[in-house]
């Protein structure tokens, strides 16, 4: 299986107009994927040159925010003759429903994917009741 | 593909630096158009020595291959993201997957046995110095 149809060129992610960054390099959305499964919600995330020590992941209220950054990394004395792909820190927010609960959010990052386990808060599992024959 | 600035005799490409003035016009800081192949890459020069980086987030470096022969260097390989699930439990799909297979041609001969690969935090950094018996040979100039 082969996706041919994906745009792999980083997108940048977006500041409210009129507003700079305070640091001049670029910041790209991660590509992600989200699935989800009866027990939890996974979201994982494509953050190359990103790991444990230089990712950031805050819950605040209702809204995750994962940050990553990367050490941009020249070999020494090499000019970039050919380039495809620009090399910046990641950024990306997502909006968690109720349903997750918050307390056990686990995050495992491993070859630049992040993996983000969103559980879903005992209330909301669906509950299967037993009948007993009367 | 061919991206080297200069021809075999040294000079330089005037299309290519054309090209290059004119993303540099349109505020891209890239030097090649978009391409849909995955995964992208960036070759660095420093004459003796071409250096390829490639983004691999996911892939597990023993699953990545590297092949050199003469002035070509192959990188293939595949990226699987585990069980795809059942319809309406997928939110979002963004990341690629598949087995894809990159080659490019070098503007010098490489020495196979000098080729340095490195693979750390999802980023492949392959290193490839030139061959010594491609470089080119100093001739003395006797005098009499």
């Amino acid at each position: 299986m082969t996706d041919t149809n994906k745009d792999l060129v980083k997108k940048e992610a977006g500041v409210p107009e009129g507003v700079d960054r305070t640091k001049p390099r670029k910041v790209f959305k991660p590509d992600v994927d989200i699935i989800e499964e009866k027990e939890e919600t996974v979201l994982t995330a494509d953050l190359p040159g990103v790991d444990e020590k230089s990712l950031d992941i805050t819950l605040e209220k209702n809204v995750i925010t994962i940050r990553g950054r990367v050490e941009t990394e020249i070999p020494a004395g090499c000019r970039l003759a050919y380039g495809e792909y620009e090399v910046g820190d990641y950024e990306r927010a997502f909006s968690l429903s109720d349903e997750v609960d918050k307390e056990k959010i686990q995050a495992t990052i491993k070859n630049g994917e992040l993996k983000l386990v969103l559980p879903k808060a005992t209330a909301v599992k669906a509950r299967k009741i037993a009948i007993t024959a009367a | 593909m061919v991206w080297t600035d200069f021809d075999r005799f040294g000079f330089p490409d005037p299309w290519r630096a054309l090209d290059r003035l004119n993303r540099a016009v349109s505020g891209s800081g890239l030097l090649a158009p978009s391409t849909s192949e995955f995964p992208l890459v960036n070759v660095w020069m420093d004459g003796d020595r071409a250096v390829v980086t490639t983004e691999l987030p996911g892939v597990d470096p023993k699953d990545v291959d590297i092949s050199v022969a003469g002035k070509t260097v192959t990188l293939r390989g595949a990226r699987s993201l585990g069980d795809a699930c059942k319809e309406g439990c997928e939110h979002r799909h963004e990341r690629w997957s598949g087995n894809f297979s990159r080659s490019f041609d070098l503007p010098f001969v490489i020495d196979q046995n000098k080729v340095d690969a490195k693979f750390s935090k999802g980023v492949l950094h392959v290193t490839l110095p030139r061959a010594e018996s491609d470089k080119p040979r100093k001739i003395a100039i006797k005098t009499e």
